[in-house]
């Protein structure tokens, strides 16, 4: 985007305008454009689906009211929660609960600045990329902390507290996890990332050694721990603490945290996609750049999408960890594991710097072995159920 | 296998990822299963009423040409939610319905009407969707303008019109008012029962 905003200060687009405000100007712009035009349409989608394939995997339809097949569902929930009643209780603190859901949002808003969407479409590509994204994301803990501090009540302290240990515990093994392909690349920049990989499977960071592909596995484990999703959704278990640190919040505020939720799945997505599935890499098929860059962009948001879906369906199988598991997964397990490949793969950089083709097939080979297992085993759950078969996703 | 603590370490990564992958393909194989509800009252393949058995106790429903006038109903009603006029003619010694009313708000569906009913002219319908506005339109008038009581004819029923009317309210009386067989029902249909 800078580059772009350069040529056209240099072709005296905006002669006699100081170029510092332009580029306030732009900057602006271009945020609006994508929380716009992006992030805001994508959450309500990202809800809807989830609540489709959730209800799907349990036998259930979902919403299938609001518009064609439901989509417009979010809209209707977004126009209720903006209708009600934004109450903040007497004992609360009243400016930092006024803020906590903006603190929760912007964590999750300012992420999308170092998103490659394609290869020219993205907002900053900052030389630290990645390592803002971790710390931009580390923000939303203020927030949810801030949240169940200010509710003064005891599930929502719970919760935020919770959340603390929580997104501090994995930040750890979600660093290591980003370490490798850093490692390989030589760059923490999100789009130099992307140009170290190819768009053929075997030139992604997932199937570049073993250490890396196992590295992919923690890294989304990480990741949904520091998202909040279940089965690390303990801050807000609604068993244990009715809604955690969104317990007193209603209305409008309620419905940000929300937001942030579920947009930062798509983030979640795009984070494994840049790193280990190749961004938007698409061969080369076309001299239109527009065209180029419109198939980056469906390659890379499909690849970005599907780590969502992912989360949804982890969502409708796994049941909620206890607190002590979480610790021990995080420590005893994710730590260790995330050290073993950061030191794998610098070792294996000192043996194949250009890396191993075989290794690299092998892998590819493998992950499609195991893609065979796993839809043998479901055809196998099938035909012992034997159920009734519908597999239009309409209803 | 060894029980120490590193055995037991890499048994439980084993494990995990084991029981997940599992987990996760019995998900997988729900989502193309058909699911199981069902989107009443819009969207159903037949109508819920249709699926009911004859002797469903829904809301109740009067064929006025074979009412008799009897007043047994309006007697057996432990509610009093039905009201029926029916004056006697001076001149032709007939029986004038003139009204017969069914406070559905009121009703129960005891059924205790239907039972002593002699032709099966009130006699529960499948219908079970009587939400309304208010609870005067809850009220059903069966009788528009005054008609004439039926009269149980001695060699079977002779008017085309009300042949079948009559074959459907004895059939009704005969199944509604018999006690159901238990010998004859399934174990799974005595244990609903």
């Amino acid at each position: 985007m800078q580059a772009f905003v350069d040529r056209l200060i240099t072709d005296g687009w905006f002669s006699g305008i100081p170029v510092e405000l332009v580029y306030v100007l732009v900057m602006f712009l271009f945020g609006a454009i994508v929380v716009f035009a992006f992030v805001m349409p994508l959450v309500p989608l990202t809800v809807w689906l989830e609540r489709r394939v959730w209800s799907r995997i349990q036998s259930r339809v979902g919403p299938n009211r609001v518009g064609p097949q439901g989509v417009l569902q979010g809209i209707a929930d977004g126009i209720k929660n903006l209708l009600k009643e934004d109450i903040i209780p007497d004992a609360a603190d009243r400016p930092l609960f006024a803020f906590a859901p903006y603190l929760v949002v912007w964590g999750f808003v300012a992420t999308f600045v170092v998103i490659p969407f394609s290869s020219a479409l993205i907002i900053a590509d900052l030389n630290v990329g990645i390592l803002y994204l971790t710390a931009v994301t580390a923000l939303v803990v203020v927030g949810v902390l801030m949240a169940g501090w200010a509710s003064n009540n005891k599930w929502s302290l719970i919760g935020g507290i919770r959340s603390a240990a929580q997104i501090v515990s994995y930040e750890i093994p979600a660093g290591l996890a980003i370490l490798p392909p850093v490692l390989l690349a030589g760059t923490l920049s999100m789009q130099g990332i992307i140009h170290a990989q190819g768009w053929a499977p075997w030139d992604w960071f997932l199937f570049y050694n073993p250490f890396t592909f196992v590295s992919a596995v923690v890294f989304y484990v990480a990741a949904l721990a520091e998202g909040n999703r279940t089965p690390f959704d303990l801050p807000e278990a609604e068993s244990e603490l009715v809604a955690g640190f969104a317990t007193e919040y209603s209305g409008m505020r309620f419905a940000l945290f929300f937001l942030a939720e579920w947009g930062n799945l798509y983030v979640i997505g795009a984070v494994v996609a840049t790193l280990f599935l190749g961004g938007w890499q698409v061969p080369v098929w076309t001299d239109n750049v527009v065209l180029l860059n419109l198939s980056q962009f469906v390659v890379f948001f499909l690849k970005a999408y599907f780590w969502a879906f992912v989360a949804m369906w982890i969502r409708a199988t796994l049941p909620r960890v206890r607190v002590d598991q979480l610790m021990s997964l995080c420590w005893k397990y994710l730590v260790p594991i995330g050290f073993t490949n950061l030191i794998g793969t610098a070792v294996w950089m000192v043996i194949w710097p250009q890396g191993n083709r075989v290794v690299q097939f092998g892998m590819c080979l493998l992950a499609l072995a195991i893609l065979v297992q796993f839809f043998r085993r479901v055809r196998f759950h099938l035909r012992r159920a034997k159920p009734e078969l519908y597999y239009s996703p309409a209803i | 296998m060894t029980s120490n603590g590193v055995g037991r370490y890499f048994r439980n990564i084993k494990e995990a990822v084991a029981t997940i992958f599992e987990g996760m393909s019995v998900t997988f194989s729900h989502l193309v299963r058909k699911p199981y509800t069902i989107q009443y009252p819009d969207r159903v393949p037949v109508r819920v009423q249709d699926t009911l058995p004859f002797r469903y106790r829904g809301i109740l429903e009067v064929d006025l040409e074979i009412c008799t006038g009897c007043l047994a109903c309006e007697r057996a009603c432990p509610i009093d939610c039905i009201v029926i006029e029916a004056p006697k003619d001076p001149q032709t010694k007939e029986m004038i319905l003139k009204r017969f009313d069914i406070d559905i708000a009121k009703c129960m569906y005891c059924g205790l009407c239907s039972e002593v009913c002699p032709t099966g002219s009130i006699h529960h319908t499948r219908e079970f969707e009587g939400a309304d506005f208010s609870l005067e339109s809850m009220v059903r008038r069966f009788v528009k303008e005054p008609v004439v009581a039926y009269k149980v004819k001695k060699d079977g029923e002779p008017d085309p019109r009300i042949a079948p009317i009559l074959e459907r309210g004895l059939r009704y009386i005969e199944e509604f008012a018999q006690p159901v067989d238990m010998k004859k029902v399934s174990p799974a249909e005595k244990t609903a029962a």
